[in-house]
């Protein structure tokens, strides 16, 4: 039976009054910011890591410690421990009557016990110095070295981390690397220097050295192949996050494939359990990556009529695809805008596959949007992940561009394959982005670089986005491998996913 | 080795050359060694294997080939080939530089090369050279090495020996790169980082004698050919035939597709290596060659006396850069007035040194004997020398043995070893 209205003010006096009391004793004890209240369990997550629970057996009986002399820490523990015990009621009481999806959750036991917190994930948290000593140490531990940030960050951007391209991780690493598999090694380099570049590019590249990896990765004794392997990946994984931040693609592609190697069954031979991940890898690739290309290529032909008039943004391989099947195969009359932006150009490239096909191209840069707009009928985007509300995530400038597309009225289509959906919320670009290398924005114009000597201007900072997210009414569709939805209907999507697997 | 140092090198062997007080071949070794690399494998003399005394932490494989073998470096990799299962490091014995070897590594790993190499600008020397009378020959034979424009892709390399009177490029570089940076005074460090199927052709083809005169063009003048195409039909079997032999022994046959760095994602990648017209990035050319060039830091080739002099006298300051501990001045040497003694000048163990002797920017080797009064400026002595009182020294290089007496005033000359200088020679 739930708990009636006055024990619940009741259960609320005494938790007041305890609360007055430890302060009183303590002096000022800062509450600690964080701590989220009761009602926080079913509101959507924050970052992409489970909320840590605390354990059952702080019970009923942490009235009797002892009190003064303790440290901060204790007392927290002691109040949180409290409030944990009483919402762990509440909720038993909660399940025996409904099947309510939140116990079905599995109850980890958190590192930290007194953290009610929603952990947040290292790489927005780079001017908090625990977490990054966290990181260290978890580096140290891994043998991956941790690479320096270069350069004063931007006040805005400071939770993020900021690297140079001169300066490599390889610089702390000896070169025949032990730890460090060597087809991993040059992936991180190829990463870092932006050699490998894309959503897709990353993930395929990526799936292909992992399917590597697992072909000269070999048992050791008294190990279990599905637990050995999933812990042998993750330093090549923390390299890679090192090297460049991860994407959300390919994030998706290692829970896959992470899933896979713990669900292995026990009676497999090494052998076969390593052409099993393989062929599972491929079977990923094939499905999720290049058919639903084909998928996407084929719906977003309908939408292509004669004598359109699309406008496309950097450089994305599923537009592209599109486009060229549209022209080449089915031998549509349209013709293209390619929007680019500094300092990465990527409409360049973008430009000159287009063209090799024979599509009729223009070039403009973002600022003469507003002057092209009028007679473009729809603009076609790529995204490199679709958050949980809906939100676009897309390289920096396609939230300009949807903007100011819907004050002209015309139509945003989005393409996106569902393993690019990611279960994030994200209202705005600052919380979680990537920094790239503030020396690209120098640039040499008669032989003198401007900008050349920002690092002494100490009131001059220099900011090089990469990603900007498209809040969900600006864009009309969404164009994905499953057919063609809304922007409201991604959450819809994740919740099948998860329950298909 | 040492061709081109006989009158050093007859006595001892160039890899066993004391510079700074080591022999030559610590020098590499221990570039290696803080680069992280732990085995190596040597391949030399057998009898200098038995002379080489070296502290190193890394496993040392030394392979020995018989002295009346007139090997090039191409063949000596030829010997070893089973030994080398993936892509390979290859220096010379006689390098001396403090690089960072991962520039060079990384040029390699990022592009997926099949050659990476490292080059230092170098500029003329001027010292006198102990040993070699008259003017130096201006001219030398020149190398011509092109690179494109970010400086790190190799494009052209040529000899002035190899050339007649014009300097030809095939039209296939210049419309891929049509800027292009051609320069002449750079020292090649004969550091090359090769894939394994460069061995393996190199296996196959035996008329390769030498990596740096006849692979190493080789693989650029490649970079800008097109692989064979396939053969026309089967009219002629024999021609055939004849034809597949050839074409099993072009490189282009041995490169494995497997590893191929931009195969899946050619289409996805944005990134292109050039801008401005219509061809893939890379212009999807399978050999590709690469190279790091030094502009500051320490790089010397010890091959002719003129370097190894200007190696011993840039060694004191390499080897406190490198943080060594031990001092310059070793331990076991009875030096009665410290005072005279230069601050870089390194003295070997066990070494005497008199009163009122005064020692400048010199290299002193161990166990010798040098009595007093003696003043010793800009030279290299080796091991076990014996110095009577009142020398003058100047600029010059005494071998292992040698014996000058009381008085002798010795200028800019090269003493080989066991010689033994008369009283007030000069």
């Amino acid at each position: 039976p739930e708990l009636s209205r006055e024990e619940k003010l009741q259960l609320r006096k005494e938790k007041k009054q305890q609360k007055k009391k430890k302060r009183s004793e303590k002096g000022p004890a800062a509450e600690p910011p964080e701590l989220g209240t009761p009602s926080d369990l079913g509101q959507p997550r924050v970052a992409a890591h489970p909320t840590s629970l605390p354990a059952l057996a702080d019970g009923p009986n942490d009235g009797e410690k002892p009190a003064g002399g303790k440290s901060k820490a204790e007392l927290r523990a002691e109040r949180r421990a409290k409030q944990e015990a009483e919402r762990a009621q509440k909720q038993a009481k909660k399940a025996e009557l409904s099947q309510a999806a939140t116990t079905a959750k599995p109850r980890l036991t958190p590192t930290e016990p007194q953290s009610v917190v929603k952990r947040l994930p290292e790489h927005v948290q780079v001017d908090d110095p625990a977490a990054q000593r966290k990181l260290a140490k978890k580096l140290e531990r891994q043998q991956v070295p941790l690479r320096q940030d270069y350069g004063t960050k931007v006040n805005l951007f400071s939770h993020l981390h900021q690297y140079s391209r001169k300066k490599p991780l390889t610089q702390q690493m000896s070169i025949p690397s032990m730890v460090i598999h060597p087809a991993v090694v040059r992936l991180g380099l190829q990463y870092s220097q932006g050699i490998i570049n894309g959503s897709n590019a990353r993930c395929i590249a990526l799936l292909e050295v992992f399917k590597q990896l697992i072909r000269d990765y070999s048992t050791p004794p008294n190990e279990e192949l599905s637990r050995d392997l999933v812990a042998k990946l993750k330093p090549h994984i923390s390299f890679l996050n090192q090297c460049r931040p991860l994407s959300a693609s390919m994030g998706n592609a290692i829970k896959f494939l992470k899933k896979e190697i713990s669900c292995l069954p026990d009676t497999l031979r090494e052998e076969e359990a390593k052409e099993k991940l393989q062929d599972a890898i491929d079977k990923y690739l094939r499905e999720k990556i290049l058919l639903a290309a084909e998928a996407i290529s084929r719906s977003a032909f309908e939408k292509i009529n004669d004598n359109d008039v699309i406008l496309v943004y950097g450089c994305s391989s599923l537009v592209n695809r599109t486009l060229c099947d549209a022209h080449v195969k089915k031998g549509r009359a349209f013709r293209v805008i390619v929007v680019d932006s500094r300092p990465r150009l990527e409409g360049r490239e973008t430009l000159r596959r287009l063209v090799r096909k024979g599509i009729h191209c223009t070039y403009v840069m973002i600022n003469a949007i507003s002057y092209v707009l009028p007679e473009v009928s729809k603009v076609l985007l790529g995204a490199h992940a679709l958050l949980a509300n809906g939100s676009v995530m897309s390289r920096v400038g396609t939230s300009q561009i949807a903007l100011v597309s819907k004050a002209y009225n015309v139509p945003v289509l989005v393409c996106c394959e569902t393993y690019k959906f990611c279960e994030r919320v994200q209202t705005d670009s600052f919380v979680s982005n990537e920094l790239d290398d503030p020396d690209d924005l120098i640039v040499l114009r008669k032989g003198q670089a401007q900008l050349g000597g920002w690092a002494e201007n100490k009131s001059l900072r220099l900011l090089n986005l990469v990603y900007d997210v498209t809040p969900p009414d600006l864009v009309d569709l969404v164009i994905t491998d499953l057919g063609m939805i809304p922007c409201t209907s991604v959450p819809v999507v994740l919740r099948v996913k998860n329950v298909d697997q | 080795g040492g061709s081109r140092m006989t009158d050093l090198t007859s006595s001892i062997p160039k890899p066993l050359l004391p510079v700074g007080n080591r022999p030559l071949l610590w020098y590499p070794l221990n570039l290696l060694e803080r680069a992280g690399f732990e085995e190596v494998i040597v391949i030399t003399r057998k009898e200098i294997q038995k002379m080489l005394n070296l502290d190193t932490k890394m496993k040392l494989d030394f392979v020995c080939i018989s002295d009346n073998m007139d090997m090039g470096t191409a063949d000596s990799l030829r010997h070893i080939h089973q030994k080398i299962k993936t892509d390979v490091l290859v220096l010379s014995c006689d390098l001396i530089t403090d690089v960072d070897l991962y520039k060079v590594v990384d040029l390699f790993r990022t592009h997926d090369a099949t050659l990476s190499m490292l080059m230092k600008k170098t500029h003329e020397p001027t010292e006198v050279v102990p040993g070699q009378k008259g003017k130096k020959k201006p001219v030398e034979q020149r190398d011509f090495i092109g690179v494109d424009d970010t400086g790190k892709r190799l494009l052209f390399m040529a000899n002035e020996a190899d050339l007649d009177e014009e300097l030809v490029i095939k039209r296939s570089i210049l419309q891929k790169h049509p800027r292009m940076h051609i320069r002449t005074g750079l020292m090649d460090a004969h550091l090359y980082c090769l894939k394994k199927y460069v061995v393996d052709f190199l296996v196959e083809n035996r008329t390769i004698t030498s990596l740096r005169s006849e692979l190493i063009p080789h693989l650029v003048r490649k970079q800008f050919s097109s692989p064979p195409s396939l053969q026309q039909g089967l009219d002629n079997k024999e021609e055939d035939q004849k034809k597949k032999e050839q074409a099993s022994l072009d490189i282009y046959s041995f490169i494995k597709e497997d590893n191929s760095l931009l195969k899946p994602a050619p289409d996805n990648s944005c990134w292109n290596d050039h801008r401005g017209d219509m061809n893939e990035t890379l212009y999807e050319g399978k050999v590709r060659c690469y190279v790091h060039i030094m502009k500051e830091g320490l790089c010397y080739r010890v091959n002719t006396l003129g370097l190894y002099i200007e190696a011993n006298r840039q060694v004191p300051k390499l080897l406190l850069n490198l943080g060594l501990e031990e001092p310059l001045v070793h331990g076991s040497a009875q030096i009665t007035d410290r005072g005279m003694i230069g601050s870089d000048s390194i003295i070997g163990s066990s070494t005497q040194v008199g009163e009122k002797t005064s020692i400048k920017h010199s290299i002193i080797g161990s166990m010798c004997t040098i009595k007093d009064k003696v003043k010793i400026t800009n030279c290299i002595i080796m091991n076990s020398v014996t110095i009577e009182e009142g020398c003058c020294l100047q600029g010059s290089v005494i071998c292992h043995n040698a014996v000058i007496e009381k008085g002798a005033d010795i200028k800019d000359c090269l003493i080989g070893s066991d010689q033994r200088l008369e009283t007030k020679g000069k």
